[in-house]
């Protein structure tokens, strides 16, 4: 079995994986010199795609795939595979190979692991040489690593899991345009986690009705509004309608309450130049906030983030559609993956799961998710689907935003999985409330600062949540209504995407 | 009205056993707590005066509560608010703000409406307050 840095010393591994292992990682296959680059087919595993022994260098991209190979497939041969055509290869030899430094060029799969209890599936670690990647591009990155191979025809299915960005790479990119804590000084507020809702109905009000949802729930006690993720210019609801009756709500909320409010404003459009247009209008107006779906794409992304660090404007993405690729365990791409290539593209705000509201989200791999994004260094912790140590090099933190289905009854447990440095987004939870947004608002940021009192002084919150809700709803009568209304209700259904190591007691060594 | 900047606006206010148990925290997670004032409450005013410097190596809460007794006595009528600073690398700023003292009458903000090209308008916030000299704003 290859020591190398990876090998992370909390694996849980049985005696007969251990053994398995060592059968599968063995050594190279690669055929060299005059014999390599005869005309024809050779296995991938012998074309130098498959080297055991190669030790990562620090400046290697390393790339970690869930690989199901077809029945009668040899793992080790499909993991090659994956490496030589995310990287080199072609289905057989070309002569032009010659012509190139290319060992340096192959991806190299450098071990093969079965996946804990999940029969026919492997872990591929692949690692890929620093020159195979244009710097500070999203979309090179990706085309590369996923452009090709997952509809390769050996293969049932393929999932990105997990990648190790060099700090070399890293360093290419401008990261978060704001960041966290320049966040926090231009909001001027610190120490709890930042309050959002999102305006419902999504679709159907006009400029002036949906100003009022804003007004109401930024006066009520909320940070931030959001426009939702479809809601972009629509005949109900032009986009410069939308701005203008927003920026009034904002503006009169500050006024009413000496707080700096935000709302943000969605400048997603059918071209780029449309999407400046939209956030030019949105800085003139005076907003510190624009916002993006995922689905205009990595280039997008990273030239709206380059457009607000310029602009002075936080980013905030909502990530649209990732859930048509990120959900299943076999296939597609890890959200942490994703997540990882956000903070690098730049963006501020990133929605990252609530683990108790509706949307999937077990809290192991949630964790995982918000320590990528907050974190200066990440510890490779299996537990939490984290594979690798990874590196920031001091790129700013990216605000997780936790969003959908989430109450204020819920708070002592949002608090306990998602920390601080978050944004809880209550849409139905402020807007649906029985005494009206205002009320709903205020309910929230109740809940919220009596909960961080409890936390600092000292308090089992978790445990005593419920009793401390209670209480400050003696002295406030929206959270009385609101803990009464949302009592009993909860998302309990079995995630489909959960890590594949847990934690087992053990011995010590 | 009620200004409702810092953590904890929206209870009631804090009070000095609360107040003391928030400064503990702060100490012990290592962070220099300050105390500021003003008599310009507007959403976008950053420097609130410094009353001395932040409390670098203070380890009891007390010594905290002694100088905001001896500010509050000062200026007791306006807004006094603690901040605590955070020096770890990646962080440098200020991990948690709230209002410690409120002046009687809080006349809150006007908000004025500059109409300009096409339906475009500039707003401007003025706290009523600070119509009047500072100093001489609250009280």
């Amino acid at each position: 079995m290859p020591q190398n840095e990876l090998t992370a010393s909390s694996t849980p591994t049985s005696r007969r994986t251990l053994a398995k292992e060592a059968d599968m990682n063995m050594h190279s296959m690669t055929v060299r010199g005059k014999d390599r680059y005869k005309s024809g087919v050779l296995e991938y595993k012998k074309m130098g795609y498959w080297e055991p022994d190669y030790q990562p260098r620090d400046t290697d991209i390393i790339a970690l795939f869930r690989v199901t190979p077809q029945d009668g497939v040899d793992p080790i041969e499909a993991s090659a595979a994956v490496a030589g055509e995310s990287s080199t290869a072609t289905w057989t030899v070309v002569w032009t190979d010659r012509l190139t430094a290319a060992e340096k060029y192959r991806a190299k799969c450098f071990r093969v692991d079965p996946v804990p209890n999940s029969p026919g599936q492997y872990f591929a670690y692949i690692a890929y040489d620093l020159d195979l990647f244009e710097p500070g591009s999203i979309a090179n990155l990706s085309a590369s690593i996923i452009g090709n191979v997952f509809g390769f025809k050996p293969l049932k299915a393929l999932r990105l899991e997990d990648m190790r960005l060099p700090v070399a790479y890293v360093k290419t990119f401008q990261g978060p345009a704001t960041g966290i804590v320049v966040e926090r000084e231009r909001m001027d507020k610190f120490g709890r986690p930042l309050l959002g809702a999102t305006v419902k109905p999504k679709l159907g009000l006009s400029g002036r009705n949906y100003g009022r949802v804003v007004y109401e729930a930024l006066k009520g006690g909320l940070d931030f509004t959001k426009d939702d993720e479809n809601i972009n210019s629509q005949p109900f609801m032009h986009w410069r309608e939308r701005f203008l009756y927003c920026m009034e709500a904002v503006n009169k909320a500050q006024a009413a309450t000496g707080e700096i409010k935000g709302t943000y404003l969605n400048v997603t459009a059918g071209t780029v130049e449309d999407m400046y247009e939209r956030a030019e209008f949105a800085r003139e107006l005076g907003s510190i906030i624009i916002m993006i779906d995922l689905v205009i794409g990595y280039t997008a992304i990273q030239s709206m983030a380059t457009w607000a660090r310029r602009n002075d404007m936080i980013l905030h993405l909502h990530r649209a559609g990732h859930s048509t690729y990120t959900r299943q365990r076999n296939h597609g791409v890890s959200f942490r993956v994703i997540a990882k290539w956000m903070r690098l593209a730049g963006v501020d705000h990133i929605h990252a799961g609530t683990v108790v509201g509706k949307l999937e989200g077990d809290p192991a791999t949630t964790r995982g998710y918000y320590d990528i994004c907050r974190e200066d260094y990440n510890p490779a912790r299996l537990e939490h689907g984290v594979f690798f140590d990874q590196h920031w090099a001091s790129l700013n933190r990216l605000m997780p935003v936790a969003s959908g289905g989430i109450h204020a009854g819920q708070m002592h447990q949002l608090l306990d999985h998602l920390g601080e440095d978050v944004i809880l987004q209550f849409g139905g939870g402020t807007i649906g409330h029985p005494m009206g947004i205002q009320a709903g608002a205020t309910a929230n940021r109740v809940a919220l600062e009596a909960m961080i009192l409890a936390r600092n002084e000292g308090r089992d919150y978790l445990y005593e949540g419920p009793e401390i809700l209670a209480k400050a709803a003696e002295t406030c009568t929206p959270l009385k209504s609101a803990l009464e209304v949302w009592k009993n209700v909860t998302f309990n259904y079995e995630s489909t995407d959960m890590p594949d190591y847990v934690p087992t007691p053990s011995v010590a060594m | 009205m009620r200004i409702t900047q810092g953590c904890f606006s929206f209870l009631p206010d804090l009070t000095d056993a609360q107040i003391t148990r928030q400064v503990q925290y702060c100490l012990e997670n290592g962070w220099a707590v300050n105390i500021e004032f003003t008599d310009d409450p507007h959403p976008r005013n950053n420097f609130w005066e410094m009353w001395g410097l932040p409390m670098f190596d203070l380890r009891d809460a007390a010594g905290v509560m002694m100088e905001l007794e001896q500010c509050r006595k000062v200026y007791g009528d306006r807004y006094i608010r603690l901040s605590a600073f955070d020096s770890s690398h990646g962080w440098e700023s200020v991990r948690i703000s709230f209002i410690v003292n409120r002046p009687k009458e809080e006349p809150g903000f006007r908000l004025d409406r500059q109409e300009t090209t096409g339906r475009n308008v500039r707003y401007s916030t003025h706290a009523y307050a600070a119509a009047r000299p500072e100093g001489e704003r609250y009280g």
